[in-house]
């Protein structure tokens, strides 16, 4: 292939400051040992940074999305539905975007052979959950709610209950991890991980909201949690198109 | 049009292996591919300790250069090359992942990229993933733009080393030998 004379690539912008946590939180103590001390090196997006895996639908299985049926029975908890669009920083819809989640049971309990604090293992309930984005950028997902669990962070330390989630939006620079939370949980004063966003907006677009409207009557309850991935500098090409 | 703020990121915790390890994760190209190697190493923490509860993820070009992706400019690659592997490392720390050597790519203002694969590390205790780069040391690295602007006496923490099936790759999140991480 030849080589063009100069690559004209996508450019993503920065996030502001404050979006994400500082490697070194030190209210979060595994952090001590595990940041980087040395700066990070500004890498300019290049090919492999404004490219990223696009997974499609062979990953996928008939009951991925709801974590209620992949047993023979129904495991223990309050139903929910947890629906949102991922979208970059421009409101454009990823489409047909690969989303994991994992998730502890109804008691806080992971299905993990690391974790050992004693509340029960639920045997109709792995906690693990993929799906794929549609058109709009929508996904849904059916499990219970997630339990809250100590841990041994800090003195009578629990984590707020969430859900895990994992997106590749794409490209490689748009890729994230987070966790979703629940709306006016009052464990969130406690716990250094939620609190290791510095700014408290951001922290807000972590937790998710509830909306009747995705309920479903005698079934389920229903919380909304949009995904914002990193947002495009405008090109010259896209400037032209918006003063047609 | 209207910006929208992002959504922060946090760890993956302890108990990532539960939800995002994959059968074939390690496997960028099939078992049995002409030309594949393994590239094998050990996560370690700012004690030297190894890291059981980290994952690595991998992605780059197929050997011709090309990406199977709509935003490369010059044209989307044909064919099956996945480009992405993803490995959870084990209770020593150790992970591998099975791929082949991507092509050559071009840079900005006419430079060249050496050979290179793109990495995220996500771990309890990372609030947010830190990427890095492997280069290969039996490759032409000398002009690359990338490597240029990392301090001369770290670049060798990008370069992975030759072994029996493929190259050696460790990764060190803090301390000495600390590996080189990119803001991207």
């Amino acid at each position: 292939m030849a080589a063009p004379t100069e690559l004209r690539l996508p450019r993503y912008r920065r996030d502001p400051d404050g979006t994400h946590p500082p490697l070194d939180s030190p209210g979060y103590r595994s952090t001590a040992l595990r940041h980087p001390e040395q700066p990070l090196v500004l890498l300019p997006n290049q090919l492999t940074e404004i490219t990223g895996p696009l997974l499609g639908p062979g990953r996928l299985g008939e009951l991925d999305n709801d974590l209620t049926r992949q047993h023979a029975e129904e495991p223990q908890g309050q139903r929910i539905i947890v629906t949102g669009r991922l979208l970059d920083g421009d409101g454009r819809p990823v489409r047909d975007s690969l989303i994991e989640i994992w998730q502890a049971n109804a008691g806080g309990r992971y299905r993990h052979t690391g974790d050992r604090w004693p509340s029960p293992l639920d045997p109709n309930f792995d906690g693990v959950g993929r799906t794929l984005t549609d058109g709009d950028g929508c996904y849904t997902f059916t499990t219970i709610k997630p339990g809250a669990y100590p841990w041994k962070n800090h003195d009578n330390a629990w984590r707020p209950a969430h859900i895990h989630f994992s997106v590749f939006g794409s490209a490689f620079t748009q890729r994230l991890v987070t966790q979703m939370y629940f709306p006016d949980d009052p464990l969130f004063g406690q716990d250094p991980v939620f609190n290791s966003v510095p700014d408290e907006q951001a922290r807000q677009r972590m937790i998710s909201s509830y909306d009747h409207e995705v309920t479903r009557p005698e079934w389920a309850l229903g919380f909304r949690f949009d995904i914002v991935l990193r947002g495009r500098e405008a090109s010259v090409f896209e400037e032209e198109e918006d003063d047609d | 049009m209207t910006q929208l703020l992002p959504t922060p990121s946090q760890t993956v915790g302890p108990y990532l292996s539960i939800g995002l390890p994959w059968p074939d994760g390690p496997f960028v190209v099939p078992d049995g591919t002409p030309g594949a190697f393994w590239i094998r190493g050990t996560v370690r923490d700012g004690a030297g300790d190894p890291i059981p509860d980290a994952l690595i993820e991998t992605w780059q070009a197929d050997p011709d250069g090309g990406f199977r992706h709509p935003d490369d400019p010059r044209g989307e690659a044909s064919g099956e090359f996945r480009g992405f592997g993803r490995c959870p490392t084990q209770p020593d720390g150790t992970y591998g992942i099975l791929t082949v050597l991507p092509g050559v790519l071009p840079g900005e203002h006419g430079t060249e990229q050496a050979r290179h694969i793109d990495v995220s590390v996500f771990a309890r205790g990372l609030l947010h993933r830190v990427v890095t780069r492997i280069y290969f040391e039996d490759q032409d690295n000398s002009d690359d733009p990338v490597l240029e602007t990392v301090p001369e006496d770290r670049r060798d923490t990008l370069v992975a080393v030759k072994t029996a099936d493929g190259y050696h790759f460790d990764v060190r999140l803090q301390g000495e030998d600390e590996t080189v991480f990119f803001e991207v």
